[in-house]
């Protein structure tokens, strides 16, 4: 049976003291050496295109987070195992209003296997790179990269490619032979920047009460560990000592973000340890993750920002029940669960099915009814069993 | 000396491990990942392999920065697939990247076809066949009991509504099983084009022979008919 625990803290208003710079961070700004380089001719630099929204980063810079008008560089491991994160995210643009398009000249960024088993090399991951931005300049459109893993593998893969001119000339010459152009983004922009970009937008379709809702947030490594000084932060969240994304959102919505002595800790994905060597990445997300999570906040869900993070700790949650860890909480990208408080379909939109650990003591608690929402997927499904239909289309998600 | 007491691969040549240590260090990127090491632990209290394995983001870069040619193959060999490449161990105050060296090595590892390579990538052939040949590294198919059972229930039921399951998403990119999304197939020729050029085929064949042949066989008739020069 599970324990009530009481929250032990709720976060993360301001604490009083604001930490500020009286000098310019000594980093460098590496978007300013892009620009150097587009001048020199070396390559194009599309620009965000507008409205953007402005935010700021680690150290007091400003990023452009383009609002529409987005090329959506999906991720395997979302799309092949948890796609209820993508069609969240599509669905959140669609309702805002928000132009966007869903490619198929997108190859993933390969950068998982990178990670996981070296078989590549620095020049590949920045051919790879460097094709998908020419894919997504071509539409005119401009990327928003869905994965963490992505999204930080890019911005090494842009600080590489600024360094090293041999490098440079090397992608030259691959993506003359694919007959593509040079092409940088002017800035590189993860789907969590754009939700947080547009938080206040999507509390105010909020439909479901939140209040009672307790939050613990996994902020993504490879999101603001790598190539740190890209990260979105704020004052008013955790006093500016955290990345903002994820936690300002669940704020905005209304519900109660808890705080956990292990929010800095990986989720223990690992790469190839998820794959391959799942007794780490399973000890590692029950014991310091999810057990954390439950014992100092006890929360009703934990949203995360990336595909990883929601593999490891929802999927891991299952194995340790035969030593008596039965300490469960459901896991989500923090653009289901805004969909979610949205009004969204638990199934047809978010796609609940496909997790692992009970969400429906959520759902309950948000006043959605669950099992009526299961009986009209099942009728989705036995529609194109039959061959009634074909497909579920947006048409009847927004019938 | 104390180290050569220690050494591990006493009976490997030195001048072997001499030639992969320098390859390490040629790597570009090598200069921009280590500044020296403050040996203050930070790295180590972050590392989530280091709570799980007898590893060290440490002593990786202290190895490297004392130029200890002998230890730096003890770890090729031993430490660094343990690494979680999370990159929490950029904590460092002396703006190390721990992490990032851990991949140079590793590179370094397949490159040479070493034994740490091998083993290590044992099981794990069948991935690196699927992101080569469909560009995305994981497909629903995959996610079956057999393959996960620790997953619970729910990957007995995913494997089992499947087919249903993808066509009742609404993005019309979603609807395929044997890849995470529906690659359109130029798109595929000029992944396949990458990796031949950049020498990513000849890292497979230094590891897995097998999967190299495979993967050859997938890619090269698509490359001649799409008329890319592939020699």
């Amino acid at each position: 049976m599970p324990i009530s625990l009481p929250v032990v803290q709720s976060a993360p208003a301001p604490r009083g003291r604001v930490f500020t710079r009286s000098a310019p961070d000594p980093a460098e700004d590496v978007r300013e050496k892009v620009l150097e380089l587009e001048a020199r001719g070396e390559w194009i630099v599309p620009r965000v295109p507008g409205p953007w929204v402005d935010v700021t980063t680690k150290y007091g810079r400003t990023k452009k987070i383009p609002l529409q008008h987005t090329w959506h560089h999906k991720s395997c491991g979302q799309c092949g195992h948890i796609p209820g994160y993508s069609t969240a995210i599509f669905w959140l643009h669609r309702t805002l209003g928000l132009d966007y398009t869903d490619p198929r000249d997108q190859t993933s960024c390969t950068a998982w296997n990178y990670y996981a088993s070296a078989t590549s090399n620095a020049a590949a991951q920045a051919a790879v790179a460097l094709r998908n931005f020419a894919a997504a300049h071509e539409t005119g459109y401009f990327p928003q990269i869905h994965c963490g893993t992505s999204y930080g593998h890019y911005k090494e893969v842009r600080a590489e490619l600024v360094h090293h001119p041999e490098l440079r000339a090397r992608v030259r010459d691959i993506m003359a032979k694919l007959g593509k152009p040079m092409v940088m983004p002017e800035e590189i922009v993860h789907y969590s920047e754009w939700v947080y970009a547009v938080r206040d937008r999507l509390a105010a379709r909020r439909i479901h009460d939140l209040s009672d809702i307790t939050v613990t947030v996994h902020p993504a490594c490879h999101y603001y560990k790598l190539v740190q000084e890209d990260a979105i932060y704020d004052p008013d969240i955790y006093g500016g000592q955290r990345t903002a994304v994820v936690s300002a959102v669940a704020h905005t919505l209304g519900a109660r973000v808890a705080d956990y002595s292990t929010w800095f800790d990986c989720c223990g994905f690992g790469f190839r340890h998820i794959l391959v060597q799942r007794d780490f990445t399973r000890s590692f997300a029950v014991q310091r993750k999810i057990e954390t999570m439950k014992e100092e906040a006890n929360p009703d869900v934990t949203l995360t920002h990336d595909t990883g993070c929601v593999t490891t700790l929802d999927k891991s949650q299952f194995a340790p029940r035969a030593h008596g860890k039965t300490a469960s909480i459901p896991v989500m990208s923090e653009a289901q669960f805004a969909a979610l408080a949205m009004g969204a379909h638990p199934y047809r939109v978010c796609q609940l099915h496909w997790h692992a650990a009970d969400y429906r003591p959520l759902l309950e608690k948000m006043g959605i009814d669950w099992r009526e929402r299961w009986r009209e997927f099942e009728d989705d499904c036995e529609r194109i069993k039959k061959g009634e239909k074909a497909f579920l289309t947006w048409e009847d998600v927004d019938a | 000396m104390a180290l050569a007491v220690l050494d591990r691969y006493a009976e490997v040549p030195w001048e072997d491990k001499e030639r992969l240590f320098e390859e390490i260090k040629a790597d570009p990127r090598f200069a921009d990942y280590l500044y020296g090491c403050y040996e203050c632990g930070i790295c180590v209290a972050a590392c989530p392999s280091a709570r799980f394995y007898d590893f060290s983001p440490r002593r990786i870069a202290q190895a490297l920065a004392r130029e200890d040619v002998a230890l730096v193959y003890e770890q090729i060999q031993d430490d660094i697939w343990e690494c979680s490449q999370c990159f929490s161990c950029l904590r460092c105050p002396r703006k190390n990247n721990p992490g990032g060296l851990v991949t140079i090595m590793r590179e370094t590892a397949v490159r040479n076809g070493l034994r740490s390579a091998k083993q290590a990538l044992e099981g794990y052939s069948r991935i690196i066949y699927k992101i080569m040949s469909t560009g995305t590294q994981v497909s629903p198919d995959m996610i079956r009991a057999d393959a996960f059972p620790d997953w619970g229930p729910t990957a007995q039921e995913t494997g089992d509504n499947l087919e249903v399951w993808r066509k009742a998403l609404p993005p019309e990119t979603l609807h395929t099983t044997s890849m995470s999304w529906d690659v359109d197939p130029k798109t595929l020729t000029e992944l396949y084009l990458i990796w031949h050029l950049t020498g990513v085929m000849d890292m497979i064949k230094e590891i897995d022979e097998g999967l190299h042949m495979i993967l050859l066989d997938v890619m090269e008739e698509k490359l001649e008919d799409a008329g890319y020069p592939v020699s």
